[in-house]
């Protein structure tokens, strides 16, 4: 034994034993976070519980199992909890979700093995997604159209064809209120501008006071038919109700135009809760969120981020480029070069809430607000691009991601044979011309790396977002249908905000996680992704060029 | 370039290539200088980054303006109650010790307004007394034992699109005097103080007996009328002789200064008055000359006839609120006059000579000195908005613009305690803002540079052994085969969005942890010892069974007992809560062990930011430790040497500065860490370094305050300044990081 610790044998076993720890944490909280977040959209069993508290009251409750876990009794025991018999050492304790949030008050409770009399999977409850208040579980009893009630055979069928219905008028009246009504304002708040733009200028003659009159005057009459339109559809569908009997016994009536969707859990085989799950994964990157983010897509925040950082991605490429150009082919080898080197190290290395607060006020404060002064003075004191925003967020992060493409940009320059820039010398060709028609098209895979891995930095970085330019909920998207259609002064939602958000601000963290957990997937996803695209593009090219040096 | 490519000068070549050689060697030059500009750019966006963060910060640490504007000669030759100005700072006016007041024009330079207080016939003003500057209001006593009060008012109107001030005398009690001596003795040495629902008078009668008065408002319910009550009273063990009376705002103390004496009575009920402190002032052999409130009427600024001034204010102790001497200021030649602003904690001082010190209590700053030639100063007064000074001297009305931005700011006061009022000790305190107005924020940088500290010390602590231990094993031990598998896996970690992990850290390990506290504990213990268990099992294995697992993944197999380790700790984690911690550890903790436990703790940080830390320095120092050139291990292992002895004495000598840029980096990175601390700790700004406790890291606090607070106010500009010190503390590391790697690279190369 003593000369197998003097072997050094057992150290090296340690340090072996580091590399599986650091393994396994990383794989594991890629696992985790996958499993967490893909079995979101699965459909989970509904139990109907019948339950006896201490007290011997008895109740049921009807809801799916969030979270399980061993309570030590005696923590109970100190609690004030009586059991009527001995227990073990642990009690278990199931985590249910409820739902029903209007009704039962809190749509999540603890409840122990102990208390529990009975527990049965009834094929008939259904799971109703809501626009409002959560989920909803219960026995659908009848519906009411119009008014009146109808007792059909199959209450079911009846039931899932007249929330199709109402869901096709609701998407028609939020088309009309995105669309026409986002039209008309967005073009009476431009007139607003632009006769206060005409006083400031000192120009405002009575003739084009008048036009501008007449004209906001045509967009009202406009609005009001539009807006007509959109009462009449809400109207519409919010005409029918549905009959539910819910986990207390009582027949509850709910308005069918805030219900989305009904799903029969329990019935569904595993083919169907794949399509299931398939619907709800579309669902989640397409819609957008509800209830204060904690319920329906991502679609807003995977816009934002994609958008802020393909803006990022033009500012970022030239700069890099250039400077990854120069460092390798044009400077020479000297204390400049060191120090732009020491730099490019320094600005990978600067934290980037530093970035924010110099993105704040270098771009948003004092860049952006000389804009709004030189070219929209008649929104003032409302600033324009004098707040943050999405060209301010992209900027920000432009310089943040800059070293990442100068590296990657002069490794893959680094990387190509100087026989063939001598080559190209020796044929005739000016320095600028080996550049351009050599160098840099064979550089454009590591150039590419770069880019990608800049953009996977970027589309996870916030801490500088939510100074420049993020907003947990940002009523219109950057680009829309209204002149210049690119709006880069607006603010913008992204994903990795939408994590911190909602899972820190949300006043109901308990039922916003698994959407926490579905965005992180989503997020990490495509980061992960983007990174092993990036290894790959280099490997190729690493392979490419050491066959050419041969 | 270095070295322009010449062309051939010949015309064949011209025709060959179909353009002329000027234009391609412009190209060229083009973008030489195009190339040449865009490398420059990176260095000149840190350079920007740099000097724009100093040039928010500047304003801070400049010192305040004081700069004369105008003076006007008096038209009255009475000493001065109290001066001062209306809040543009267009007007000044002059309240005499007789009633009579005047307004001066600023601009012109003239009398536009005198205004006698009317007083009973007969009777005689016998005192006067001036309030706290920012309500402008003052009170006369008769010799009849009336009292009149009154108060300066300045109402703005429009007319033309213009603005005009018009000065005014407003009497919040009424014209008529108020009858405050039943007996109708003469009211000496008057001090009061007035609020809408309570007027306290303390004087002096004839017999020199020190006599309280209040009256005391209450709305009626029904009528809705105000019914006004009387009490009075006597102080008996006041002294006689008295230099000085003051009241505080809230009408609860009464302050009588008697030579260096200072007496405070708590005077909350008038009937029943008692002597709460006799306060000794000041030093042998100097006088004392003035008393006066700071704004917020906490504290007291005494200044003596050698240049100190001394801030007092009640502390808690043993014999509850006693006033207390808190720090001292040192100026030349003796103070004659004291003014305090209105809401901030600056005061200024006039010496017999003139001389104009302007000060700020908390940051202990001297922010202006000057000495503006000043005959005989008497009297002096700020505006409403602290942006200018009205100064009596030399029968002239004087006013300064006062230019005074940041001066609760100081780099002493950011780094050392500071003894805020209201606090039983110097403490350091972040608290940025409250709800309420009268709030003065303590910008103490120390707590967040503490935090911040503490954060990168327990994450380096987790992921330092570990990132170095990975980086070793994996250079110098792994076949290549895994090593192209597993160091790719670890560095994808790198990319992993920090928001993920800290919301992993905030709502999945913090709970997890404070549940499975028993079972940290065992598997901090159990996971070396299982490891070493497995080796040396493995050492002892026959031969042949060794044939039958692969050699080469004899480090992947540990992932089997290490998970199982992990998974056995968790969970024995109930049982052993029961056993040993009487089924609740944290109450444990809390109760016996007298440790405040957090959920969200340095633990739950040091992990989770570990984990940000550990690819970054785990690449570095695996590629240092790869990079050693081969030769020097195989000679090492060709003398005898076993394979450990080469590592740590050849191959870890050499590769050492690689790995101790790779900790640099490592700390650089926990140090700016943003999100992960921001979920994953309670973001309070304590200075303990308990591992159950939370920080508030300065990172943290920028993302948090910074999109509250109001641009170039002291609290975005000392923000700014938080981030400069990330700035800097990260640009110090990285760079030595950088060179010791650059020196590496040349050493290794020449090896």
């Amino acid at each position: 034994m003593g000369n197998w610790f003097k072997s050094g044998s057992p150290w090296i076993w340690m340090t072996g034993g580091a590399v599986s720890i650091s393994l396994i944490a990383v794989l594991g909280l890629l696992l985790m976070i996958a499993w967490r977040g893909l079995s979101y959209f699965w459909p989970a069993e509904i139990y109907q519980w019948e339950m006896q508290d201490q007290h011997g009251a008895k109740y049921t409750l009807i809801g799916e199992i969030y979270d399980t876990e061993q309570v030590p009794t005696e923590q109970l025991l100190s609690a004030g909890h009586v059991f009527k018999e001995a227990q073990g050492d642990t009690v278990t304790r199931y985590l249910v979700k409820t739902g029903n949030r209007e009704f039962v008050g809190l749509d999540f409770r603890w409840i122990l093995a102990t208390n529990i009399i009975s527990r049965s999977q009834p094929k008939d409850i259904a799971v109703m997604e809501r626009s409002k208040n959560g989920d909803f579980y219960g026995y659908p009893v009848a519906v009411i159209e119009n008014g009146k009630r109808l007792n059909f055979d199959n209450v079911e069928a009846s039931f899932e064809s007249h929330i199709e219905r109402a869901v096709v008028l609701n998407d028609k009246a939020v088309d009309i209120q995105k669309g026409e009504i986002g039209s008309i304002n967005y073009a009476i708040e431009k007139l607003r501008l632009q006769g206060r733009g005409y006083e400031l200028d000192g120009e405002l003659t009575p003739v084009i006071k008048a036009d501008l009159a007449h004209k906001r005057a045509e967009l009202q009459v406009q609005y009001l038919i539009v807006e007509k339109q959109f009462f009449e559809l809400r109207k519409e569908a919010g005409r029918d109700s549905v009959v539910i009997k819910d986990m207390r016994g009582l027949e509850v009536t709910l308005k069918l135009g805030s219900i989305l969707d009904v799903t029969y859990s329990n019935r569904l085989g595993l083919l169907d809760k794949l399509g299931h799950w398939f619907v709800g994964v579309g669902r989640f990157v397409s819609d957008d969120p509800r209830e204060a983010n904690t319920e329906g897509g991502v679609f807003p925040a995977i816009f934002g981020t994609v958008f802020m950082v393909m803006l990022m991605a033009v500012i970022v490429t030239p700069f890099g480029v250039v400077a990854a150009v120069y460092l390798h082919e044009y400077a020479k080898k000297g204390p400049v070069t060191k120090m732009i080197r020491i730099a490019v190290i320094n600005l990978a290395g600067v934290p980037s809430i530093v970035y924010g607060v110099f993105g704040l006020g270098f771009f948003v404060y004092m860049f952006g607000g000389s804009i709004d002064q030189l070219f929209f003075p008649e929104a003032l004191p409302a600033p324009t691009f004098g707040s943050p925003g999405v060209l301010w967020s992209a900027l920000t992060l432009a310089i943040l991601t800059l070293p990442v493409v100068i590296v990657s940009t002069e490794e893959g320059l680094s990387r190509i044979p100087s026989s063939v820039r001598q080559a190209s010398l020796a044929l005739g060709a000016t320095k600028a011309e080996t550049l351009w028609r050599i160098i840099l098209p064979m550089a454009s895979p590591a150039i590419m790396t770069g880019l990608i891995l800049a953009v996977a930095r970027a589309a996870g970085e916030v801490a500088p977002l939510m100074l420049v330019g993020v907003v947990k909920l940002a009523p219109t998207l950057p680009i829309d249908m209204n002149f210049p259609f690119v709006h880069l002064e607006r603010k913008f939602m992204h994903l990795g905000f939408h994590i911190y958000d909602v899972g820190f601000q949300s006043p109901n963290v308990e039922a916003a996680r698994p959407l926490v957990y579905a965005t992180s997937f989503l997020l990490v996803t495509v980061i992960v992704s983007l990174n092993l695209t990036a290894i790959a593009v280099r490997n190729h090219l690493r392979e490419k060029y050491r066959s050419l040096e041969q | 370039m270095e070295t322009q490519v010449k062309q051939p000068d010949s015309k064949a070549h011209n025709l060959l290539m179909g353009r002329g050689p000027s234009s391609r060697a412009i190209k060229d030059k083009l973008t030489q200088i195009g190339v040449t500009i865009g490398g420059a750019m990176v260095f000149i966006a840190l350079l920007l980054i740099f000097f724009y963060l100093l040039y928010v910060i500047k304003p801070i640490f400049d010192d305040a303006e004081v700069s004369p504007v105008s003076s006007v000669d008096l038209h009255d030759s009475v000493p001065a109650l109290m001066v001062g100005s209306d809040e543009q700072n267009e007007i000044m006016y002059r309240v005499s010790q007789t009633g009579r007041v005047d307004f001066y024009d600023v601009s012109s330079s003239k009398l536009i307004n005198t205004q006698q207080l009317e007083f009973p016939e007969g009777s005689q003003v016998v005192s006067s007394s001036a309030s706290v500057p920012s309500e402008q209001r003052f009170a006369f006593g008769l010799d009849n034992g009336q009292v009149i009060i009154a108060g300066i008012e300045f109402a703005v109107t429009y007319p033309d699109n213009n603005r005009l001030i018009t000065p005014n005398l407003r009497f919040p009690n009424g014209k008529a005097p108020m009858t405050v001596d039943e007996q109708g003795q003469s009211i000496n040495n008057l001090a009061f103080d007035y609020s809408s629902d309570k007027i306290t008078f303390a004087y002096q009668g004839d017999d020199n007996i020190w006599r309280l008065s209040r009256q005391e408002g209450e709305e009626n319910m029904m009528t809705e009328e105000v019914e006004w009550s009387a009490y009075s009273g006597i102080i008996d063990d006041a002294p006689v002789r008295v230099q000085q009376q003051l009241m505080t705002p809230d009408q609860r103390q009464l302050l009588l200064r008697s030579d260096n004496k200072l007496f405070v009575y708590d005077i909350r009920d008038v009937e029943a008055v008692s002597l709460s402190q006799v306060l000794e002032l000041g030093r042998t052999g100097v006088k004392v000359t003035n008393v006066s409130l700071l704004a917020g009427a906490s504290s007291l600024l005494v200044s003596y006839d050698s240049g100190l001034v001394q801030q007092y204010f009640q502390v808690n102790g043993n014999q509850g609120r006693q006033y207390q001497e808190i720090r001292e200021f040192i100026n030349h030649g003796g103070i004659k006059s004291v003014a305090a602003e209105f809401y901030r904690k600056s005061f200024v001082t006039i010496s017999d000579n003139g001389k104009l010190s302007l000060l700020y209590t908390t940051s202990q700053r001297k922010l202006f000195s000057k000495d503006f030639d000043l005959k005989n100063p008497s009297t002096l007064g700020f505006s409403p908005r602290s942006n200018a000074l009205v100064v009596e001297a030399d029968h002239k009305l004087h006013m300064f613009s006062v230019s005074n931005t940041h001066p609760e700011v100081s780099w002493s006061a950011m780094w050392s305690k500071v003894w805020y009022e209201s606090y039983p000790e110097p403490q350091y305190v972040w608290q940025s803002t409250s709800g309420s107005d009268d709030f003065e924020a303590k910008l103490s940088l120390m707590p967040l540079a503490f935090g911040t500290m503490k954060a990168a010390f327990y994450a380096m602590m987790f992921a330092t052994p570990l990132a170095i231990a990975s980086a070793i094993y994996t250079a110098y031990f792994m076949t290549p085969k895994v090593r192209s598998f597993v160091k790719p896996t670890i560095e994808i970690m790198e990319a992993l969005p920090t928001v993920i992990l800290g919301f992993l850290a905030g709502l999945w390990l913090a709970p997890l942890i404070e549940d499975h506290l028993p079972g940290i504990l065992v598997l901090l213990i159990l996971l070396p010892v299982s490891i070493l268990t497995s080796a040396f099992l493995w050492h002892n294995l026959p031969g042949k069974a060794k044939q039958y697992l692969p050699e080469a993944y004899q480090e992947l197999m540990l992932i089997p007992v290490i998970l199982f380790v992990g998974w056995f700790s968790f969970a024995i984690s109930p049982a052993l809560e029961i056993i040993f911690f009487d089924g609740d550890s944290r109450l444990f903790i809390t109760n016996e062990l007298g440790f405040t436990f957090d959920q969200r703790n340095a633990l739950v940080v040091g992990i989770a930011m570990g984990f940000a830390v550990i690819p970054t320095i785990f690449t570095i120092a695996e590629d240092a430790v790869f990079s050693v050139p081969r030769h020097l291990s195989n000679g090492s292992l060709a003398l005898g040497a076993t394979t450990w002895q080469t590592l740590t004495r050849v191959v870890l000598l050499t590769a050492s500065p690689g790995i101790f840029s790779a900790i640099m980096m490592g700390v650089g990175r926990a140090v700016g860490e943003t999100m992960i601390v921001l979920m994953a700790t309670g973001n309070t700004a304590i200075m303990e370094w308990s591992v159950f406790q939370g920080m508030r890291t300065l990172a943290a606090n920028i993302a948090v305050e910074v999109p509250e607070s109001a641009i170039g106010s002291s609290h975005y500009r000392v923000l700014f300044l938080a981030a400069f010190v990330l700035f800097i503390f990260t640009f110090i590391f990285n760079t030595i990081a950088e060179v010791v790697r650059q020196r590496l690279r040349e050493r290794y190369s020449s090896l």
